[in-house]
């Protein structure tokens, strides 16, 4: 397998999650971007897995175990605000603003 | 037996322990009046003991040198090193039998006067303290040992004159000693200070060896250092300016008067020029300024006296008046006469004032007994005692002869020694013949004033009231037994440094001899021999006799008429009645702008504008402001944040990257 695409590909997933994370407003597409970002993070360790040794695999079964608990409570919590406001976009949920 | 000067600290624990004995007593045990009875004045007697017999061996050795007995070091900074050391030595040795030979005496009186007052224990516990302070007052072997003493006898005073602080006055006289101690203290440590800086030493007998030395004679430094230390003599010994204390002082009880106000407290600045006399010798101009300061004293406030109605009040312008002739003792550069009339003084005027609080007492249980509310203090509500109080009238009789300066009464030695250095000391700076004038009219005038209270208080008819004249008595053993001893201290003190033109031989004198040398030989003076010295005892003779005569001549003239029915004072008497209007002067140019400044400007401007607006609320608007600019940050926008967070984690990264 190619390291320099595989690099290259996720690095392009993590900068798509990036701007998806500044610039949507929707908390779900929120959070799918930070799962894409997680996502690229776990492409990078399997490429890099070929080279350094079995650590990388690894350590992306921690990230999908950690993910996967992540998705449940943020999306718990996007559950509960929803109910609350009857709204999931961020721009009208404000009340931390001091 | 020989007993070595090293227990002196003797004297000075056993009215400490009076004191928490007695201060113990009157938190837990107010009632125990018994014990305090015995305890206040047995500790008092324990501390004459110790010091006679210290007298005893250091007179019998025939020591000249001082002693210094250090007890531990204090303050060791850098180079000042101050040791809690006392200094024993002729003069303190003197001054130390008066202050626990009168004060027992006072003490003693105390147990009769004071036993049916409710504070009973808590007096004892001050008098007790009180005695302690003005031990390490008179001990102390340097300036700020001294000082201990000097401010702790000002606290006991101020404690004491406000004894009965449930009446306003009181406790405002003693909040006004207090205050007007302030003034001289300032100067008494400015005086500290210049000492430690030019001389390096703070110690007596350092300053005593060095001063010759390092200083100029007639110097700008020494004539600071010594107008410094006198502006602090003023203040506790209550001369001109810093005199207006001490009458009001008159509120605490009238042994304390006598004790502290009288006796002992009050000639600390006389002893503190007596002990520092090599620096008043070199610095003649200061010298000069003690004289004036005290014989106007004693010409102003004798006049006071004489329009005085308050039997303690007459006493106590009396003593800044006599306090007056012994500043003009020591600024004439005649210390040793300073000393005696200082121990003359104390008989005598112990023996007044305990005399007085004998009349008051008598006065208070006639007056109780119908429930009269009359003045008890005042001697227009007095008269012809002298046939219900046989004994104190006889005793103050012969306190009015001695403080009059009638031969061969102890005050009549003191004062001539002191009137006659005066004017030999005339001859060489002509400012002291005026002095030695205003202290011969003083004396005239002491003998008045001395012929009126006696006049007034035990002559003529009695005035206090038909019913309340059956229950006038003689006071108890308990009190008249001190003031017989005071009495025959009074009568025969004068044989303490008899001259030999009467056939004595000094003897305090040539006791002081080692501490007065050195300054002597600064500022010699020649006494007056032959025809000058018979002019002018004879004159003194005159003065005294003719004052006493022709005050009681003029004091009995006129019908004298109860407090209550009595005419309001005109012209000059007016004035003198109301002390020049001293307080109300002070008051107007210094009490009042100062209570003035502080409202307008101190409080006003700068407590509430600048503290508080300024500091506490200023504090709290710059929180706040500083808290508002963090809240701006928090605009609630999750994107934001992220935004924020993103920024934050490329620094750190671009950072650690380098």
């Amino acid at each position: 397998m190619l390291l320099g695409p595989a690099l290259a590909f996720s690095a392009l997933l993590f900068s798509i999650g990036v701007l998806g994370v500044l610039i949507r407003r929707n908390a779900i597409v929120l959070f799918m971007c930070i799962e894409l970002m997680l996502n690229a993070v776990n492409l990078t360790f399997i490429a890099l897995a070929q080279y350094h040794g079995v650590g990388g695999q690894l350590m992306v079964f921690f990230v999908m175990a950690v993910a996967a608990a992540e998705a449940a409570v943020g999306l718990a919590i996007i559950l509960a605000v929803f109910r609350h406001t009857t709204s999931v976009d961020l721009k009208t949920n404000t009340l931390l603003q001091g | 037996m020989y007993v070595s000067a090293n227990l002196i600290w003797l004297a000075v624990a056993l009215p400490l322990a009076g004191f928490l004995i007695n201060g113990a007593l009157a938190i837990w045990r107010p009632g125990a009046k018994t014990a305090v009875s015995v305890v206040g004045p047995a500790v008092l007697l324990g501390a004459f003991a110790v010091v006679a017999l210290i007298f005893r061996s250091y007179a019998g050795a025939r020591l000249g040198t001082p002693q210094v007995v250090t007890l531990w070091t204090w303050v060791p900074v850098g180079a000042l090193s101050i040791d809690l050391s006392l200094l024993v030595d002729r003069l303190s040795l003197v001054m130390l039998l008066v202050v626990t030979g009168v004060g027992s005496l006072i003490h003693l009186f105390s147990v009769g006067y004071m036993r049916s007052d409710p504070g009973y224990a808590r007096y004892f516990a001050y008098l007790n303290l009180f005695v302690v302070f003005m031990l390490v007052l008179v001990l102390g072997s340097s300036l700020p040992v001294l000082f201990i003493g000097w401010e702790g006898v000002g606290l006991c005073s101020y404690l004491l004159i406000g004894f009965w602080y449930g009446d306003k006055a009181n406790a405002d006289a003693g909040k006004k000693a207090f205050l007007v101690n302030r003034i001289g203290d300032f100067g008494f440590m400015i005086a500290m200070f210049i000492i430690w800086a030019t001389l390096g030493s703070l110690d007596f007998l350092e300053i005593a060896e060095l001063a010759p030395l390092q200083l100029a004679a007639g110097g700008a430094v020494v004539t600071t250092i010594t107008l410094f230390l006198f502006l602090g003599c003023t203040g506790k010994s209550a001369q001109i300016p810093l005199y207006i204390w001490l009458p009001d002082a008159m509120a605490g009880p009238t042994p304390v008067s006598a004790l502290i106000h009288a006796a002992t407290m009050v000639t600390a600045g006389v002893y503190l020029v007596a002990r520092t006399n090599i620096l008043f010798a070199m610095a003649p101009f200061s010298s000069t300024v003690v004289a004036g300061v005290g014989a106007l004293t004693a010409l102003f406030a004798a006049t006071i006296a004489l329009r005085q109605y308050d039997i303690k009040k007459v006493l106590a312008y009396s003593t800044v008046s006599q306090l007056g002739y012994m500043f003009l003792a020591v600024g004439t550069g005649a210390y040793v006469a300073g000393v005696f009339h200082l121990v003359t003084h104390a008989f005598f005027k112990a023996l007044l004032f305990l005399g007085a609080g004998s009349v008051i007492h008598a006065m208070h249980h006639a007056q109780h007994a119908t429930h009269s509310h009359e003045d008890a203090q005042d001697m227009r509500n007095m008269g012809g005692l002298r046939r219900v109080m046989p004994w104190t009238f006889a005793l103050m009789a012969i306190a009015t002869l001695a403080i009059a300066g009638v031969p061969p009464f102890a005050g009549f030695f003191s004062k001539d020694e002191t009137l006659a250095a005066a004017f030999a000391r005339g001859a060489e700076i002509p400012a002291f013949r005026v002095f030695w004038l205003f202290g011969v009219i003083a004396a005239a005038l002491t003998a008045f004033y001395m012929a009126r209270l006696m006049a007034m208080t035990f002559f003529g008819d009695n005035r206090t009231g038909p019913e309340e004249q059956k229950h006038l008595h003689e006071a108890p053993v308990i009190m008249t037994a001190p003031l017989v001893v005071l009495g025959i201290l009074s009568a025969v003190g004068g044989m303490l440094n008899l001259p030999a033109l009467f056939g004595g031989d000094a003897k305090l004198e040539h006791w002081l001899d080692p501490i007065t040398e050195g300054a002597h030989h600064v500022f010699p003076l020649e006494m007056p021999h032959g025809q000058t010295e018979f002019i002018l005892i004879g004159l003194a003779i005159v003065i005294a006799v003719g004052g006493l005569i022709l005050g009681y001549r003029v004091t009995m003239a006129r019908p004298i008429l109860p407090a209550r029915q009595a005419a309001p004072e005109v012209g000059f008497w007016k004035v003198l009645y109301h002390k020049y209007y001293v307080d109300e002067i002070y008051a107007a140019l210094i009490v009042r702008p100062l209570v003035l400044f502080s409202d307008r400007v101190l409080w006003k401007d700068v407590d509430q504008g600048l503290i508080d607006r300024g500091g506490v609320e200023g504090s709290a608007r710059l929180a706040r402001t500083l808290g508002w600019i963090g809240t701006r940050l928090q605009t609630g926008q999750v994107g934001v944040y992220l935004t924020v967070f993103l920024v934050g984690v490329l620094g750190i990264f671009f950072v650690v990257m380098g």
